[in-house]
């Protein structure tokens, strides 16, 4: 109790809440916690309890408990092996000084470290594929989205095609998305690796149809009384744009970004998984053929680490949302 | 015929519907002065909406036309502000920027930056809405967003200043407020202004000019009646004063004598309708956007 109540001192070391405040504030956070708690105690007894009952033949069916333990040592060989890396350097580093020493003028060759991508590399390698990917389709998107909102002409045009392609599983993409970066981004000194822009283009084409379809949505719903006060005041066509039509639409351009970054997310770990491209998709396949006791373990460390990774954000999209849109007071979630 | 300000002449418009073209005005004539005041009245969906709205330029007449300063209105613009009867504010502008937005596109050539801002500011603190400058419309009420609405378009200093069922939704006493407001401003600016109503009290209050208008479909111009009653007008004055009460009498004979079996018979009728035309008037604007 003390130790939380010191948390709501300021600097000067004054409570920042009556004791009476104190109580009621823990009330609340019980409340707001109590249930979601009870709600993963109950889901691990179950989980445990199934898992003690499951045998595979890579052992038995990995519980909390295991699951816990694989998370642990996968922290302990990603230290490991940053470890290894800062020796790896070290290394080199003497190494040339001591020929730069003998002869000034020798060639001293610097090595980039090449270990194996742990867990959390794959993890950062997955996020950035996805950003990526998610950046360009809705700077695509959002345009795409306003033009068939405004236009009745670009919808009736343009929705035959998009309604042919949301369907699609990015998937069914891959191998052409893989030939065409294979054929088109050739170059000496490549920006990108080619697997990473296959794996992000694969997200972009999924990306692509749900911000569009809501912000077309989002558009043809504005007030028709705004658009009559543009029409009254001839508001050029961009101003028409930026001052209503992106305002209006911002809710329903939000729920088509959100949609589109969850199924990119899902999408991705899943093009990795086929493509054999770096990131989280690739470590489960490399543990699933692995196969040894441990990797259903390593498995559900990484099931657990997309679910959370994929709610992180979705929340963090959710905080855009409310730092740019203007109705304050609007409930998201 | 007379040259008059603004001449609404032979006006009539036909919504395309599934089956047959739905009539909504027929050959309506109103020749309004500049400084004039003009109210119109009739029941609902008697097309009085449609009227301002093609003098406005947001529909286009099937036939005939309006003529504002000898030049045809073909579409619509800042000379004739309109003021909404849900104040069509922006919400994510503060009452500033709403009128500020207003004032850039009308005088962005001839006023300088300074001159602009203290124009916003007169024209915020001639509605009163002068203590309120950077709220959101969100954080007003609804008698305040619409003094915001009516700055907004005094603001742009329009030849016509059109009002569409302004007060209609606010309660009567913030009602009685703004139109005391308005005869106020009225009385300083002398603006040229076509409002419609289907408050008999108001019309009378505040018009020079009540154009009565017949039910629809195919409404027209029944009758026009001069008010003679003497400026500045009192509310409470005027509440016993024989005149007033005898140009309430007549448009009140006009609504409910004259207009009075249609009316009943097409408000049990149309109350189901009604949606299916404001969907259709919505979809003949928007074709007209994208056209």
């Amino acid at each position: 109790m003390t130790e939380i109540a010191a948390i709501f001192r300021n600097e000067q070391g004054k409570s920042l809440f009556t004791p009476s405040q104190l109580i009621l504030l823990l009330r609340h956070l019980g409340k707001a916690l109590a249930l979601p708690l009870a709600g993963i105690v109950i889901f691990l007894m179950l989980w445990q309890g199934v898992a003690n009952s499951i045998i595979t033949s890579l052992g038995q069916f990995p519980g909390p408990v295991q699951v816990w333990e694989q998370s642990k040592s996968l922290v302990a060989e990603h230290q490991r092996e940053r470890q290894k890396e800062v020796a790896f350097y070290q290394r080199q580093e003497d190494r040339n000084a001591k020929k730069l020493a003998k002869d000034p003028n020798a060639d001293v060759k610097i090595r980039p470290y090449t270990g194996k991508a742990t867990f959390f590399d794959q993890i950062l390698t997955s996020l950035y594929t996805v950003s990526f990917g998610f950046l360009v389709a809705s700077i695509i998107a959002i345009p795409l989205g306003i033009a068939c909102g405004l236009s009745e002409k670009v919808y009736q045009s343009i929705n035959p095609i998009i309604q042919t392609f949301k369907p699609v599983s990015p998937l069914a993409w891959l191998p052409l998305v893989t030939m065409l970066v294979s054929a088109l981004y050739v170059s000496d000194d490549p920006m990108f690796e080619k697997s990473f822009l296959t794996s992000a283009f694969t997200v972009t084409l999924c990306c692509l149809w749900p911000t569009v379809i809501n912000t077309t949505v989002g558009v043809t719903s504005i007030d028709r009384d705004l658009i009559n006060v543009s029409r009254v005041l001839q508001l050029p066509s961009l101003v028409h744009v930026r001052t209503i039509v992106i305002p209006s639409a911002i809710p329903m351009i939000f729920t088509g970004l959100r949609l589109s970054l969850a199924t990119g997310w899902m999408v991705l770990i899943a093009a990795e998984m086929l493509a054999q491209n770096p990131g989280l998709g690739k470590f489960i396949w490399d543990e699933f053929q692995n196969g040894s006791s441990e990797s259903l373990g390593r498995i559900m460390v990484a099931v657990l680490a997309i679910g959370l990774i994929g709610f992180s954000l979705d929340r963090l999209m959710l905080a855009v949302q409310r730092r740019i849109t203007w109705d304050k007071q609007a409930i998201l979630r | 015929m007379k040259n008059s300000y603004l001449e609404i002449s032979h006006v009539g418009i036909e919504f395309p519907t599934d089956d047959k073209p739905f009539r909504a005005l027929q050959a309506v004539d109103i020749s309004i002065d500049k400084g004039e005041f003009i109210s119109l009245i009739g029941h609902s969906g008697c097309g009085k909406s449609t009227v301002l709205n093609i003098v406005a330029g947001l529909y286009e007449a099937t036939e005939g036309g309006v003529i504002l300063e000898g030049k045809e209105v073909d579409k619509p613009g800042p000379d004739r502000a309109v003021v909404f009867q849900n104040h069509a504010l922006l919400p994510w502008l503060t009452v500033y920027q709403n009128v500020e937005l207003a004032v850039k596109r009308v005088f962005k050539k001839t006023k300088s930056k300074a001159e602009m801002h203290d124009w916003i500011e007169h024209n915020l603190s001639l509605v009163h809405m002068d203590h309120a400058l950077h709220k959101l419309p969100g954080e007003i009420s609804g008698g305040m967003k619409q003094r915001v609405g009516i700055a907004r378009c005094l603001a742009m200093q329009p030849k016509v200043l059109l009002m569409d069922e302004p007060f209609g939704a606010l309660d009567a006493l913030t009602r009685a407020h703004l139109q005391d407001s308005l005869m106020e401003i009225q009385t300083n600016l002398g603006n040229t202004v076509i409002m419609i109503t289907h408050d008999v009290d108001e019309a009378v209050l505040l018009s020079d000019r009540i154009v009565m208008m017949t039910n629809g479909p195919a409404a027209t111009v029944g009758e026009i009646l001069e008010v003679k009653l003497a400026r500045p007008r009192d509310r409470l004055a005027l509440a016993e004063d024989a005149e007033f009460i005898h140009y309430r009498q007549q448009v009140l004979r006009f609504l409910y004598e004259k207009q009075k079996n249609p009316a009943a018979e097409k408000e049990a009728k149309t109350e189901a309708e009604l949606p299916t035309k404001a969907t259709l008037d919505s979809d003949t604007t928007a074709k007209s956007e994208a056209a």
